[in-house]
């Protein structure tokens, strides 16, 4: 049971206060970027390559612009006279916004066709012709640095060859010397395939430019609305985009997974015409374009190995990756960490050394690199961790439950300094994989799994137990594009006591309307129906970095709560003065302050609010409002313990998920009912790339599965009931305890389905299949390890 | 060459002159500035345009406009007056956190509508595929079924399910 400090009617920390939000989305009048429509409006459609790789030979527009409506084609010439036809991606690497010769992947934008109606832009993109001279793309990362594979980006001076970054953490000789002396190695190659976010709303915006007042308003799909305006002031100011000039709007986002950090070329492209022609620009992408075009996520070949001793103690993990980054390093991380936060890798368990590195590569696939529900590249590495402490467990002959126990970093240890040179805030492993185990009823399930395997069934037990790093981040260590990670809040509170609160992050759906307003009412008592709460407008919200990678409430959740407590301070000043006590013979209690001893001589919050504009004290400043912009001190370090059933159908290669505990260690909790809708919905994207999700090309570089005919989001029925429960293990660092929960799920809750697969196949031998493990892999390695013998 | 056609949205008619290629989707949003009908793929594999024709849950962006002419659209906008009250299943997402970014829920309330309407006392089986041809990519679908679970009680006059967070 969650412990709340305020009542129901003031809904602080604790409570499962109802949305606010809700009310506009159950009715139709939620505002996304398509409901926008200007006066004027024009729209955009963008013609796409249907090669890999190849050069434009020639642009025929003539009859495009013959088609009724088509006002204007845009091509990269044509940006080339104002120098806007390259653009920076958020990783420092550049990308093409439209082509001037030569097209790298599969529908990478070539023209675009602007007219007076979107049937119309459909029309024109239709009939534009383009000469193309394709060439054989390089799409095997491995055979990407091959001296016989053409350089791609020939657009770097001195370029030789496709290899982007090497990037390494931890001890690489004193984990060789573990690795020489160990009883047991482990090794696997594995797979994290590339996948896509597919947030059921598409990208999209409507660049503004007001030619009389030389100001933009930039209205568009931003999960990090700050940063964009920066970014487009720094891209465009030669042009006379200064930053005061833009204003950048994030509507309601229809869900953003990380997909909506970067910046795309349409949304650059739509922002030229509108400032060339004086006129809005819409551009909104269909699904297709969405799934073939934008960042990916993932795609992360890994070598991973494990050394302990023969009774079980893991003394020492290797990783090897190569990142396949397709035409640009277009992924989302610190600038730092090229590789996110995938030094991680060393898990929950307590072991004296690693060493992971990785190699990005350029090959001709779409650009990327973003998350998908996952703080910076923690996915793979989990699925790493968690796979390999399987293997190790098996080896040793130990239930994978046992090994866990026996191996991870104890509660008293925390903070807990990695091998790889984080500090793990607080974790309590132990007690939430017993109570996974509890919930689950483990022993009886090994024991049911036991008979159903001397009977020939194929049932498979499952175990994740995570650690996640989220909440970034530090100053000193982590900014995007230069841009330090921290975030904002800032509260007015107007006289009657009731308040506006505005952030630097941005909601796609988390929840930020009620949970930011009850951190809110905890510190203060106003009630959280009180407070509205505003994100996502350049021009009234503090600066922020955004929200994504878990980081809204570590850092602007922290950020409210510290100017609340500002505000506090503030009151108790009034207080003091309006009940003429010192302000040390006050006491706070939820919403008001009292005298000491002498509790019915008090002043309620309202009051004090109330009196800061109608009876201040005299040198006070008037007014009721503060501004906090948090640098975090440290990472959150959310954890879990989750726990998978299946059943196999041994003749089909069927998989039936029966059931999946989730177990969650966010630490103190805003509010329990949107923390397990964040993890339920986080196991659904945990169950789809598991199970059902990858982007799959040929040889030629062709998407085999660029729509949602082909590409498979889990419904209603692939998606299991799932069960959810939490311990709670405060972060000694955040001001309110808290550590961030969105993306736990989805980091910790591949490896539980594909530990439970390989679970239920481990009597044929089977040790490994990559993920998304399909039924046709799950028959094919049953029929490759004679499951099927006579 | 636009065609003449005569639509009853929300219990409104509409004389409207049309393309015979336009899409009723597009004709609800663009036409009618009806913005809760949302447009998530070009495939008819989402359902967030999912509008009610003469009642039947269908997936607007694959009908066009002129094959409506003469019948009549619910789309979201329509189910309750503004403001409230609720119909049981915009009260029930509401009461069981059934809805996050809110993009798919339009789609899924009035397909939910329908399954209702032919059957107040699904099973959870039942409801599963009975949405499944509508993706919420936020919720993970576990408070959707109990958001209509609730609705069908509320609807058949049963004592309420509980809404907190089966969270242990």
């Amino acid at each position: 049971m969650i412990q709340c400090k305020t009542s129901k009617e003031v809904g602080g920390m604790g409570h499962s206060l109802k949305r606010k939000e809700d009310a506009r989305f159950l009715q139709g009048k939620g505002h996304y970027v398509d409901d926008i429509k200007l006066p004027g409006m024009l729209y955009m459609d963008i013609v796409r390559s249907p090669y890999a790789y190849a050069k434009i030979k020639n642009i025929n527009t003539e009859e495009a612009m013959k088609v009724p409506g088509v006002v204007a084609i845009i091509t990269g010439k044509d940006l080339e006279k104002y120098n806007l036809h390259w653009m920076p991606t958020l990783m420092s690497d550049t990308q093409m916004v439209l082509p001037t010769d030569t097209v790298m992947y599969q529908a990478q934008e070539v023209c675009a066709v602007i007219a007076t109606s979107k049937y119309a832009a459909r029309d024109g993109r239709e009939a534009v012709k383009v000469d193309y001279e394709p060439m054989k793309p390089v799409m095997d990362p491995f055979k990407s640095t091959d001296p016989s594979s053409p350089v791609l980006r020939t657009d770097k001076p001195g370029k030789k060859d496709n290899h982007i970054w090497h990037w390494q953490a931890g001890d690489k000789e004193k984990t060789e010397n573990v690795f020489k002396n160990a009883d047991i190695v482990v090794k696997q190659q594995m797979h994290i395939p590339r996948i896509h976010v597919v947030s059921i709303e598409t990208c999209g915006c409507v660049a503004d430019y007001d030619k009389v007042n030389h100001h933009l308003t930039m209205y568009m799909t931003t999960q990090a609305p700050h940063a964009i305006r920066t970014v487009i002031a720094l891209v465009a100011g030669h042009v006379g985009l200064s930053e005061e000039r833009i204003r950048v709007v994030s509507p309601d986002i229809g869900g953003g997974f990380g997909g909506k950090v970067p910046v795309y070329p349409g949304y650059v492209i739509a922002i030229a015409v509108s400032f060339l022609v004086g006129k809005p620009v819409k551009w909104i992408e269909d699904r297709s374009e969405n799934l073939q075009a934008d960042s990916f996520a993932r795609d992360y070949h890994i070598t991973a190995e494990m050394a302990g001793t023969k009774d079980g103690k893991i003394q020492a993990t290797r990783f090897k990756v190569l990142a396949d980054h397709g035409y640009t390093d277009a992924a989302a991380n610190p600038s730092k960490f090229p590789a996110g936060m995938f030094s991680i890798a060393t898990g929950s368990y307590d072991y004296a050394t690693a060493f992971v590195e990785a190699d990005a590569v350029y090959t001709n696939k779409p650009p990327g690199g973003v998350a998908y529900r996952c703080s910076f590249r923690v996915t793979e590495a989990v699925q790493a961790i968690e796979r390999m402490t399987d293997l190790f467990a098996k080896k040793v002959g130990k239930d994978p439950a046992d090994i866990r126990m026996q191996n991870f970093i104890k509660k008293e240890d925390f903070p807990w300094k990695s091998p790889t040179g984080w500090t793990y805030d607080s974790g309590n492993y132990q007690a939430g994989l017993q109570k996974a185990m509890d919930v689950v009823g483990y022993a009886a399930l090994r024991k049911e799994q036991a008979e159903k395997r001397a009977k020939g069934e194929l049932m498979g037990i499952g175990i994740s137990t995570f650690t996640e790093i989220v909440g970034a981040g530090p100053s000193k260590d982590f900014d995007i594009l230069g841009i330090k990670m921290f975030d904002s809040a800032e509260i007015r509170v107007h006289p009657t006591g009731k308040a506006i609160a505005r952030f630097g992050t941005k909601s796609q759906g988390q929840g930020h309307e009620t949970t930011y307003a009850q951190i809110i009412a905890e510190e203060l008592g106003i009630p959280a129906e009180n407070i509205q709460v505003e994100e996502g407008d350049t021009d009234t919200a503090p600066y922020g970095l955004g929200t994504y990678a878990s980081r809204s409430t570590p850092t602007a959740g922290a950020a409210a709560a510290i100017a609340s407590r500002k505000l506090r301070d503030k009151a108790r000043k009034i207080a003091a003065y309006l009940l003429e006590v010192s302000e040390d013979d006050l006491e706070w209690e939820t919403g008001k302050f009292f005298v000491k001893g002498a509790p019915e001589k008090s002043k309620t919050i309202q009051e004090i609010v109330f009196a800061a504009y109608t009876n201040h004290p005299q040198g006070m400043e008037a007014g009721f409002e503060a501004t906090h912009y948090y640098d975090p001190p440290n990472l959150t370090f959310p954890s879990g313990a989750y726990i998978c059933v299946v059943d196999v159908d041994k003749e089909t290669g069927g998989i039936h998920v029966r059931r999946f505990v989730a177990i969650d260690d966010c630490g103190n909790i805003i509010n329990p009912m949107v923390v397990q809708g964040q993890v339920h919905g986080g196991l659904t994207q945990a169950i789809a790339p598991a199970m059902y999700e990858e982007m799959i090309y040929d040889d030629e570089g062709n998407i085999l599965n660029g729509s949602l005919m082909d590409y498979l989001v889990p419904t209603a029925v692939e998606s299991p009931k799932w069960e959810t429960g939490h311990i709670v293990t405060p972060s000694p660092h955040h001001p309110i305890g808290a550590k961030g929960v969105g993306e736990s799920p989805t980091v910790g809750g591949p490896p539980a389905i594909a530990n439970a697969i390989i679970d239920a196949l481990s009597p044929f031998g089977i040790t490994h299949i990559d993920i998304p493990i399909t039924p046709f892999k799950v028959w094919k390695a049953l029929k490759e390890h004679g499951a099927y013998d006579k | 060459m636009l065609k003449k056609i005569t639509v009853t949205v929300n219990g409104t008619q509409h004389v409207l002159e049309v393309e015979p290629r336009l899409l009723l989707v597009h004709m609800i949003r663009e036409l009618l500035n009806l913005t809760g009908t949302h447009i998530g793929c070009d495939t008819t594999s989402c359902g967030a345009c999912t509008i009610l024709l003469d009642g039947k849950s269908v997936k607007s962006c694959t009908i066009l406009a002129v094959q409506a002419n003469g019948k009549s659209i619910t789309t979201i906008e329509g189910l309750a007056p503004e403001g409230g009250p609720f119909t049981p299943l915009q009260e029930g997402f509401k009461e069981n956190h059934g809805l996050h970014c809110g993009f798919c829920t339009p789609g899924m309330i009035l397909r939910a509508t329908e399954l209702l309407a032919h059957n107040n006392n699904p099973t959870e089986e039942e409801i599963r595929w009975g949405i499944s041809g509508n993706l919420c990519r936020c919720t993970g679908y576990n408070n959707i079924v109990k958001a209509i679970l609730y609705a069908g009680a509320k609807m058949r006059g049963e004592a309420l399910p509980s809404t907190e967070p089966e969270f242990v």
